[in-house]
């Protein structure tokens, strides 16, 4: 590896100041994607920014709102152990249990999945429908986004000069309602995503109130498939309906052929794993209705 | 950029230590290259075999993306501090009792992601075995023996806690 | 287990070297640590065929941290001369220029040059700052391609072996054989079914976690001193110093442990080029692989394609088969497809048979042993065809092949006749097992088997065998200690000796320390070397026989030994006690074995799989899978389930998921462990064994290499467990979901 050199700031202030007089900084949380890219010559930052001792981008908490708040730095088994995720948001829990295998899910963040911004990137589906926002800090100040539009292309992301992603915010749970990511892989685990869909739903009187449906691995981007979604709103929640949204996931699909899959290959899978992930949010919704 | 090493201070195998190292080393570069603990293997240096495996601050990870400048302060344990002296810890003893090793190599890794995953479920399924060891490859014993070893260590440190 | 009266073979002890394995003693090849080491790095040819123009080294060799940059015009090139370097006999000039490249880059990852440097990471950014003028030569990739009379030449000096006599034919064919019993028109005249497949399997890679590492002291007595992993520490020395043009008594191979090998650890690749580097910069240089070399540059397994047509009687009889196989070799050319040649039949008795096999050479890394080389794509081929033919025939698979199964005196292909072998029993084990018998129910699941052959060699071993005043013994030997025989090695010692295996203290010696032995492969370690240890263990007792016949004043004749006990008459003295009065006898005992078995009883394993296909998705699951396999003698059992295990695990693997993908140029695009994909512990079941006991003729105790033949049948096992699930036979290795896929759709079409 190319010579770096190395800071480990204590605050948000101290770590954006390190970002702002840097150009060629990275901030590093849980290395185990930025370690890889930058051993393949992929990438060469002369200054690392350790971000891990910094107490915004380690809070994992709920606000009064029952909002919760992820640290962009927090690692994917505090995320998994914790009892509130498990309990309110199952399907943050289980995307977190998906990333790697144990001693990746010690270190690497869902901050850390987001900024990577691969298109396969499995944290990033469920994040967009469950309605997540983004925290972003730099030299003009804080700024909210949504997840769906954190990511601009393969590897790529709205940061900008000295900007820095804080944590993600994701809105409390609604009655009656549920989500699920299921992803493709060759292996059963330990392997990037061949194609990969997240659903959220809500159930109201037997209906379906409102719809979320995004796919991952099979555009430049993880994709936020909002026909699907509103097409879905009011409906009832039958096989037919199910199969028809998925449907439309899987024309929206626009993947391309590499060595993980083949570009055919990859939109089946969308709408097999589409419909699959919404009757698992549907199932989970009617568990959750009081 | 500076060029200049980093002074690091950590505690490996419950003893204080101190060393000097290149912000570009990783842990695993710096346990073998400067501490002289070459139980840690490199075997691809991405993550994605598991030789590496150490613990930090009781959890495992894989040394080769941990940066040796990010162990400061913290407490590690390689598989050179597993056994108490003459003695060998029951995840150690079950795996060579139940043929779990065959060429060793992802020995080490294993057997600490093992105690980590005992210390936290005393009494894990074969699923859960399974996927809790499922970063650390093993290309000679096709898994089964190591899963019995697991199992074997799991009871006898059952009896002993309870 | 094996029903004779054995003390201590066929018992269970915790290997010699366990507690140095478990504590993170055991020293690997990248453990070496020496004095003032350096490190190096190896500098490749981004292209898969091309003309090196001009290497210039002048920046790497000013560039701070340097110490010593080495190309091929630092390797000798002599006169050329054919050698035998185990895995067949080819030119040392091939050799050379496998070490590292002169006038052309053959494949993607072939070494260009080396830098030595004091920090790896100097070593690396050196090795960037080397210039290398290629020029570019249109890449040949796939086999049957590369066959033709208009592709591109690999290697220019290729001359083909047909039939036997080397010709004058350029090409990138490396030989033409043919094996012929009876008559196969006859025998496809009297067939009254008759199945002709065509089946394809992709490069796949042994896999082992531990990259190549060797670390090379070029001393001021003119002697060079390797540490390295290495299947053969004799094998790794000659190699070596005929690359260098050193006498082999010049140099000396210290075999570290191995972290896994299963064959493609023979061939040397970095010890020459750290020999050349620590002469240059007169230091210690230790040179280990990043992962992505170990793919794109060491010895991958070749990729195939194979036609199998095979005709039989409604009776069940197989009259005739004819198999059209080739193989790719790499750039270089090697035996591989006449091992599956001999293998491909070898269940089966069949009266005519016709093998033609190709060896040929393409711009991908030159192919090396996996496990049984050669044997597991020709049994895709066949079992699936013989799957097919008895389905047809409306018999059980099982009870088809009992019906034409390989027994004593049946020919091979290749023309050998089979002494006692183990294929019955073993498709008796297999049709007995409480698995074959199981209800599998569920849709999309199906249930397979499939059989396998390797036929084991015997080979040179040394050992020496001390005895210690306590009554323990030293025993040593030079066979590299790939996953436990030192301790299945003092296991037929101590059953002579009447020893437990605790005391046989066993050492893998260097190659100044021991006499000359094979490499550890061809399952032949715990053969032939434990059959030198049995020898040395008998001379042991016959010089103690002479030392008791002197403190008794008897007849050396007089004096018997069993159970541990020397007796004459009414007197009596155990071994410990003996041992004490060596040195007032005469002095210190110490016993040799030399051997060198030509032949070896081959080993037949078979597989029963269930598997479960997802036919949405492609995706396969292994739901059960039991392995079965004749061990002659089973002399630790638990070893021989963990070589059945791990072969079976290796098998999945290589039905599944395991490929190299390549780029139209000729990359290797998954050369990581991310992408390559080796079957992790969720991807196979509990793999039950079976250990079937028909003892090998000659050897003492009765062994048959166990290491191989069990990675053998699972590929075909899985496809016909695949058919029997979703009705569609897959003919291309590995069956990954996307071809399961296709598979299904175009069956749909």
């Amino acid at each position: 590896m190319k010579w770096f050199d190395y800071a480990a700031p204590r605050s948000l202030a101290e770590a954006l100041d390190l970002l702002a007089r840097n150009p060629r900084a990275r901030p590093l949380a849980g290395g185990t994607d930025l370690l890889v890219q930058m051993r393949a010559g992929q990438l060469d930052p002369d200054l690392l920014v350790d971000v891990k001792h910094i107490p915004e981008l380690n809070e994992l908490d709920c606000d009064e709102s029952g909002t919760l708040r992820v640290g962009a730095a927090v690692p994917c088994c505090r995320i998994y152990e914790d009892k509130r995720v498990r309990r309110y948001w199952p399907a943050l829990a289980e995307v977190a249990e998906m990333i790697g295998g144990i001693p990746i899910q010690s270190r690497a963040s869902l901050g850390g999945n987001l900024c990577n911004a691969a298109p396969s990137a499995d944290s990033v589906p469920v994040l967009i429908a469950l309605r997540a926002c983004c925290r972003v800090a730099g030299p003009s100040g804080e700024r909210r986004l949504a997840v769906e539009e954190f990511c601009t292309g393969p590897g790529k992301t709205v940061l900008g000069p000295g900007e820095l992603l804080v944590g993600l915010e994701i809105p409390p749970p609604e009655p009656a309602s549920g989500a699920r990511y299921l992803r493709f892989t060759p292996r059963a685990e330990m392997d990037i995503a061949v194609a990969g869909a997240a659903a959220a739903v809500r159930l109201t009187d037997g209906l379906i109130a409102w719809a979320r449906v995004a796919l991952a691995a099979v555009a430049p981007t993880p994709l936020l498939v909002r026909e699907a979604g509103d097409w879905l709103a009011g409906k009832a929640p039958t096989e037919e309906n199910i199969r028809q949204a998925a449907e439309m996931a899987r024309e929206a699909a626009m993947p391309i052929t590499d060595m993980r899959g083949t570009a055919e290959q990859r939109r089946h899978l969308a709408g097999v794993l589409a419909r699959r992930a919404l009757e698992a949010a549907i199932a989970r919704a009617r568990e959750a209705q009081p | 950029m500076t060029r200049e090493k980093v002074r690091v201070q950590t505690t490996i195998n419950e003893q204080p230590v101190e060393f000097l190292c290149e912000p570009r080393q990783s842990l695993l570069e710096c346990l073998r290259e400067i501490l002289g603990l070459t139980g840690a293997k490199e075997g691809c240096n991405d993550g994605n075999c598991g030789a590496c495996a150490v613990i930090m601050d009781g959890r495992v990870v894989n040394s080769c993306l941990v940066l040796g400048v990010e162990a400061e302060g913290r407490r590690i344990t390689t598989i050179e501090g597993l056994a108490r002296g003459a003695e060998l810890h029951p995840v150690q003893r079950a795996f060579l009792e139940q043929g779990a090793v065959q060429c060793g190599f992802c020995t080490p890794g294993l057997i600490l992601a093992t105690k980590v995953l005992l210390d936290r479920h005393p009494d894990p399924s074969e699923p859960q075995i399974r996927r809790w060891l499922a970063n650390h490859l093993c290309r000679c014993t096709g898994y089964d023996k190591i899963v019995r070893a697991v199992r074997q260590a799991a009871a006898e440190l059952r009896e002993v806690r309870a | 287990m094996s029903g004779k009266p054995y003390r201590v073979i066929g018992t269970r002890p915790v290997r010699h070297d366990g507690a140095d394995k478990v504590t993170g003693r055991a020293q690997f090849g990248a453990d070496v640590r020496l004095p003032g080491m350096a490190y190096g790095y190896v500098l490749r040819s981004p292209y898969a065929h091309a003309r090196i123009r001009r290497i210039d080294t002048s920046r790497a060799e000013s560039y701070p941290g340097v110490l010593a940059v080495v190309t091929a015009a630092d390797l000798p090139s002599g006169p050329d001369r054919l050698v035998d370097l185990v895995e067949g006999t080819l030119p040392l000039s091939y050799a050379r220029t496998n070490v590292l490249a002169r006038d052309k880059a053959l494949y993607k990852g072939h070494a260009v040059a080396a830098v030595a440097a004091d920090n790896p990471h100097v070593a690396e950014e050196a090795a960037g700052l080397i210039e290398v003028e290629y020029e570019p030569l249109p890449p040949v990739l796939d086999v049957l391609e590369a066959m033709r009379e208009d592709a591109p030449r690999v290697l220019e000096d290729l001359r083909m072996r047909q039939l036997g006599e080397l010709t004058d034919k350029a090409g990138n064919i490396g030989e033409h054989f043919r094996h012929v019993l009876g008559d196969v028109e006859k025998g496809f005249a009297e067939a009254e079914v008759i199945v002709e497949r065509e089946f394809r399997t992709v490069m796949v890679h042994q896999g082992y976690l531990e990259p190549q590492s060797a670390t090379a002291l070029w001393n001021q007595d003119g002697r060079v001193y390797l540490w390295t992993t290495t299947q053969g520490a004799f094998s790794a020395r000659e190699a070596t110093a005929w690359i260098l043009d050193l006498p082999v008594s010049q140099v000396r191979v210290t075999p570290m442990e191995v972290g896994g090998a299963f064959g493609g650890k023979i061939r040397v690749y970095l010890e020459p080029l750290a020999a050349l580097l620590s002469r240059k910069c007169g230091r210690p240089v230790q040179i280990t692989m990043p992962r992505r070399d170990v793919f794109e540059a060491t010895g991958p397994t070749p990729g195939t394609y194979i036609r199998v047509k095979m005709g039989a009687r409604a009776d069940g009889r197989i009259t005739a088969a004819q198999v059209w196989m080739a193989y790719e070799t790499g750039a270089f050319p090697s035996g591989q497809c006449g091992f599956g040649a001999i293998c491909i039949l070898a269940p089966y008795d069949i009266p005519n048979v016709l093998i033609d096999g190709y060896d040929v050479v393409v711009n991908k890394p030159s192919t090396a042993p996996y496990r049984a080389p050669g044997a597991t794509q020709a049994a895709f081929a066949a079992e699936s065809v013989v799957d097919e033919l008895a389905e047809r025939l409306g018999m059980d698979p099982i009870e088809f092949r009992l019906k034409n199964a390989a027994r004593e005196g049946t020919r091979r292909a290749d023309g050998l006749k089979y002494q006692r072998i183990g294929c019955v029993e073993v498709l008796e084990a297999m049709r007995d097992h409480p698995h074959y018998g199981a209800p599998l129910e569920g849709p999309n699941r199906g249930r397979g088997v499939a059989m396998g052959y390797w036929f084991n060699i015997g080979w040179y071993s040394s050992c020496v065998i001390s005895v210690n005043p306590d009554g323990t013994v030293n025993l040593v030997e030079g066979s590299v200690d790939l996953s436990g025989t030192r301790t299945t090695i003092a296991m037929q010692a101590a059953e002579v000796l009447g020893l437990r295996p605790e005391q046989v203290h066993p050492i893998v010696a260097d190659t100044d320390s021991i006499g000359p032995t094979a490499v550890t492969g061809g399952s032949r370690t715990t053969y032939a070397t434990g059959w030198a240890a049995w020898e040395a263990a008998h001379d042991v007792i016959r010089q103690m026989k002479q030392r008791a016949a002197l403190l008794w004043e008897v007849d050396p004749e007089a004096v018997s030994f069993d159970g541990g006990v020397f007796r004459s008459g009414d007197r009596s003295m155990t071994f410990a006690e003996l041992a004490e009065r060596l040195e007032e006898t005469g002095g210190p005992v110490v016993g040799r074995g030399a051997v060198n078995p030509s032949s070896a009883g081959g080993s037949f394993a078979g597989a029963i799989v269930d598997v479960e296909v997802d036919p949405e998705t492609g995706k396969v699951t292994v739901l059960r899978f039991t392995s079965v396999q004749d061990a002659g003698t089973a002399i630790h059992p638990t070893a021989v389930e963990g070589q059945m295990q791990g072969g079976s695990a290796q098998g999945i693997g290589w039905a599944l998921h395991e490929e190299y993908s390549w780029s139209p140029e000729g990359a290797m695009l998954n050369s990581s462990l991310l992408d390559y994909r080796e079957p992790t512990a969720l991807d196979v079941p509990p793999i039950e064994t079976v250990i079937v006991e028909v003892p090998e003729p000659q050897h003492p105790f009765g062994v048959r290499g166990v290491g191989e033949a069990n990675i053998v049948p699972p590929p075909a096992a899985i496809a016909n467990a695949i058919y029997r699930a979703i009705g569609v036979r897959l003919r291309l290795l590995p069956m990954k979901p996307s071809a399961v896929l296709e598979a299904i759709w175009s069956k749909e079409v």
